[in-house]
């Protein structure tokens, strides 16, 4: 028996406190080993177990007709989308390691969400990227974590053969110490043939496939591998190395031993590899998992049982199997040169037990360290800067004496300017259904080979706004997405969140998560769109303070007509401004960029009126009444004027447009205009006559018909 | 005609190449695995695109050695019409069945866009269907697309050159050669005529619907060609 005080010290390493340790004690009957410290300690660790989280995240919703697989059940939400197919996604985030190796920190998330996805039985089909980076000028830190993570996901998604086909990029100096990368993957599968990441059938076999366990990934826990390896090599890197290869070669053996059908449970080896997902699959089970380190695949000697479960090597998966068809898995993964290795069984008693050979080394009831983990009840307190930052006055705002010259300045900005050195990096085209391209439109659209549907996504999400009220930044977030979807003509279904955070152990930083939910979970019922899973990242703090609070929402839509692209098409054609216009300047990018200031209010959202604008902004499209659609977002109305006229390199255009509130003017050739930030209009250019009058106004929907201004112009900009 | 894709691990554009050619083209098509002997009597050879063994040495470097590599070779000195792309370009490479030799992008930097490439020729078995110095649209997805090949070597194969990077007026400028190959070569063949290799992907330009068809003229012609042996 080890001695207590090495047992608390461990404990202590792996962020437990007393309370916890005494919790430990309680559900065992007796002391824990050193294994079930670690085990206990990553399992209720806040990245596995939502322990500040839980009490909020119930107040989303996460039932719909279409919801095949609700949040939290299995790896990743599952949509019916119709005709039989269903589309499994998730987002998540890989902050901290991409902080510290932005190369690996981004590879490895890529794997880590793709894995998420093929677990399910769905085939990977696109990958979507929401990246935060500080101030781009003149922190070369920034350069090297905006290049690192970029390489990483190209490096991963690239080989993996899965296409990186949206997302979106953002400077703020909040993220300068602490970027974030929020990766979502989108599957899709039959109906039914979804998989389950459970354990069944009593006595069937435990089966670990894919790479072996090394000790990547024990950095968190460094005091601990230190002490327990007896002063074997102690400098563990603690990031995890990726292998794109592996993955590409773990993605069709899994779906190929899937459709067997001899495939009862699968989960992947995520964060804390084997014991998450033992644990996990035996409590959603119902049943016990029994495993023997001894037997698992291993390229270091000398590993510990503790090493062995918290080992986060990548690229491996846990398989339960009907007893009697092993060897036919086996094989499956043999000939993709893969391990397949039986290691354990499931067992009827409820328990999660490791073994080293005979030896016991750790035996816990599965669901202590699943569903009855420590829930905490944080404290909130309103944070004070908030009075002071709201506070602006867009009447004292001096204006720019060249509106021109604003207006290159903001096109400029590293938020708004073209992404084309990032995505063209990716593969955006590999199994050939990206219809729109990257850099094209507000949402990627992906085709679903032989059916007629198309499927769009989108991510969306504004710290500055969550920063000055989280509330209003969390439903903004979510109407984004629903409006980047309803620019291509979809119709949004569901919804997949990242809410990135500083430290709940901070009551302001619970007030900006609290706000931040409740604002997401309304406008998820505005929008009808269940949250269907995603991930909680808190603790992205440095010296400097926490980050901005930064959900990201990730939303996905179906089209049944002809996309549309966000340019400008033909010269004569008209444009037309849809939605209210209000002198809203507050969190905008205008104000940061131009006046260096991050303040004021974000504009407010009328759930209801957003819907309806959305809603007759996919029939105008369906109808072929509009031949392209932009949203008014960073940088507002001028930047989306100029955007879809510059968009397609190929086929420059120009525009003049007059609408104003101030007193300046302001062209971006010929015509006049105002720097404000409508975040509820859009811009379409239509062919020929406006939609019918009096069918939009019964929707109360207010809209703008330049019928005195050409619109769209023959001449690019000057 | 029966087609066989050469399924590598790590390949990843073979299903987009079964794609094309069955449901598209409506073709008999067969994935064929890396580590089988036999084409299983197909009348034309794909190597698609992707990361054959992780790439993680040299791009095709493994891949060469693979047991089914035995019998494209052969396949390919008999006359049998074989098309390697992107990877399946640089594993012909690696396999002496095309002259020269990969390296790096010149910007360092995996690159994935449409690029436009002039027809140098017409008279082979993989472009019978274009018309001489047309311009095409194509997307190429590379990180280690940079043909090169020795002055001497440069002399002989100029008459195996079939596509070129250019710009949308059919021009040879620098800005056009997206990669920095050797005289802006992005596809040539054997000196037989029956081995194309090229870096750009036709079977992401076969449907309108992806952006442009013109790479399905290359499959296309392969058909022509097979007809008419």
């Amino acid at each position: 028996m080890p001695d207590l005080a090495l047992l608390k010290r461990l404990a202590k390493s792996h962020n437990l406190t007393q309370e916890n340790y005494a919790h430990i004690v309680e559900v065992l009957g007796r002391q824990p080993t050193l294994t079930e410290v670690g085990i206990f300690g990553v399992s209720w660790s806040e990245h596995c177990s939502y322990g500040s989280s839980k009490p909020y995240l119930k107040l989303f919703p996460t039932k719909g007709k279409r919801i095949l697989v609700p949040a939290g059940k299995e790896n990743a939400g599952v949509v019916d989308i119709g005709d039989g197919i269903a589309v499994a996604f998730k987002v998540e985030s890989h902050n901290h390691p991409s902080a510290v190796e932005p190369v690996q920190g981004a590879a490895t998330g890529v794997g880590g969400i793709i894995r998420d996805i093929f677990t399910m039985g769905a085939r990977p089909i696109a990958l979507l990227d929401s990246l935060r980076f500080g101030a781009l000028n003149g922190n070369p830190r920034t350069r090297f974590l905006l290049e690192g993570v970029v390489k990483g996901i190209a490096d991963y998604g690239n080989a993996v053969g899965v296409p990186t086909t949206g997302g979106e990029i953002i400077f703020e100096k909040t993220y300068a110490e602490n970027p974030l990368v929020n990766v979502l993957c989108i599957g899709v599968l039959p109906k039914r043939t979804i998989a389950h990441a459970a354990a069944r059938g009593v006595g069937n076999p435990v089966l670990y496939v894919g790479s072996s366990t090394g000790r990547d990934g024990l950095g968190g826990a460094s005091f601990a591998s230190r002490e327990l390896s007896e002063g074997s090599d102690a400098d563990r890197p603690a990031v995890q190395i990726g292998d794109p290869f592996t993955e590409k070669c773990l993605i069709e053996a899994t779906l190929e031993a899937l459709a067997t059908g001899d495939v009862v449970g699968i989960q992947d080896m995520g964060a804390a590899g084997l014991t998450c997902s033992t644990c996990e699959t035996a409590t959603r089970g119902g049943c016990g998992i029994e495993i023997d380190v001894l037997k698992v695949p291993r390229r270091e000697e000398g590993m510990t049982p503790y090493e062995v479960m918290l080992s986060e090597s990548q690229e491996r998966m846990l398989l339960i199997v009907k007893r009697g068809k092993e060897a036919r898995v086996k094989k499956l993964f043999a000939k993709w040169g893969l391990n397949a290795v039986e290691i354990g069984r499931v067992t009827n008693d409820g328990r999660m037990r490791v073994k080293e050979g005979e030896t016991a080394v750790a035996d816990i009831p599965a669901s202590a360290l699943t569903d009855d983990a420590p829930v905490y009840r944080r404290p909130v307190k309103k944070p004070r800067y908030l009075a002071k930052a709201q506070r602006l006055l867009v009447r004292r705002l001096p204006e720019p004496k060249d509106y021109t010259a604003a207006l290159v300045t903001l096109l400029g900005a590293p938020t708004i300017a073209s992404k084309a050195y990032v995505y063209e990096q990716y593969d955006h085209m590999v199994q050939t259904n990206t219809v729109v391209l990257p850099g094209r439109a507000d949402a990627t659209v992906l085709r679903l080979k032989g059916k007629s549907k198309l499927l769009a996504a989108t991510t969306s999400g504004n710290g500055r706004y969550c920063y000055l009220d989280p509330y209003q930044g969390g439903a903004l977030a979510v109407a984004e997405a629903a409006r980047n979807l309803a620019c291509v003509g979809a119709r949004p279904l569901a919804v997949t969140d990242c809410l990135n955070f500083g430290s709940p152990e901070d009551p302001r930083i619970m007030w900006q998560f609290k706000g931040c939910v409740r604002g997401i979970a309304d406008a998820c019922r505005a929008f009808d769109t269940p949250v269907t899973g995603g991930n909680v990242s808190f603790y992205n703090e440095s010296p400097r303070g926490a980050i901005d609070p930064t959900p990201v929402i990730g939303m996905i839509g179906t089209i049944t007509f002809q996309p549309l692209t966000a340019n400008f098409k033909d010269e004569g054609d008209a444009i037309l401004l849809l939605g209210e216009t209000r002198e809203e300047l507050g969190g905008s990018e205008y104000l940061a960029t131009i006046h260096g200031r991050k303040a004021g209010k974000p504009p407010r959202v009328d759930l209801k009126a957003e819907r309806a604008l959305q809603e007759f902004m996919v029939e105008a499209a369906s109808r072929g009444l509009v031949k392209s659609a932009h949203d008014c977002s960073d940088g507002g109305l001028a930047v989306a004027i100029a955007e879809s006229c510059i968009m397609d390199e190929a086929h420059l255009i120009g525009a003049t447009a007059q609408f104003g509130v101030r007193n300046s003017e302001f062209g971006i050739k010929a015509g006049q205009s105002k720097i404000q930030n409508p975040k509820f209009a859009w811009m379409h250019s239509c062919s020929a006559s406006p939609p019918d009058a009096s069918w939009s106004a019964a929707r109360g929907i207010t809209w703008n018909w330049w019928s005195t201004w050409p619109g769209v112009t023959a001449c690019p900009p000057p | 005609m029966k087609f066989g894709i050469i399924v590598f691990p790590g390949s990843n554009c073979d299903q987009d190449c079964v794609h094309v050619l069955k449901d598209v083209l409506g073709q008999p098509t067969v994935a064929l695995w890396h580590q089988d002997t036999s084409l299983k009597g197909c009348d034309a050879i794909v190597l698609p695109g992707g990361f054959s063994y992780g790439d993680y040495l040299r791009t095709g470097a493994v891949a060469r050695f693979s047991p089914i590599m035995g019998a494209v070779t052969s396949f390919a000195r008999d006359g049998g019409l074989v098309i390697g792309i992107c990877n399946g370009f640089q594993i012909l490479l690696e396999a002496g069945l095309l002259p020269g030799a990969m390296l790096r992008n010149i910007g360092l930097q995996f690159i994935c866009k449409f690029v436009t490439l002039r027809v140098e020729r017409t008279e082979t078995p993989f472009t019978n269907r274009f018309s001489p110095g047309q311009v095409v649209r194509m997307p190429i997805a590379h990180n280690e697309g940079r043909y090169t090949v020795d002055p001497k070597t440069l002399r002989e194969i100029g008459g195996q050159v079939v596509f070129r990077y250019c710009d949308a007026g059919g021009q040879l400028v620098d800005s056009a050669n997206p990669n920095g190959s050797t005289d802006c070569i992005a596809g040539l063949t054997n000196r037989a005529g029956n081995v194309l290799g090229l870096m750009p992907h036709p079977e992401r330009a076969s449907e309108p619907e992806l952006g442009s068809s013109d790479g399905r003229l290359v499959f296309e012609s392969m058909l022509e060609a097979l007809v008419h042996a």
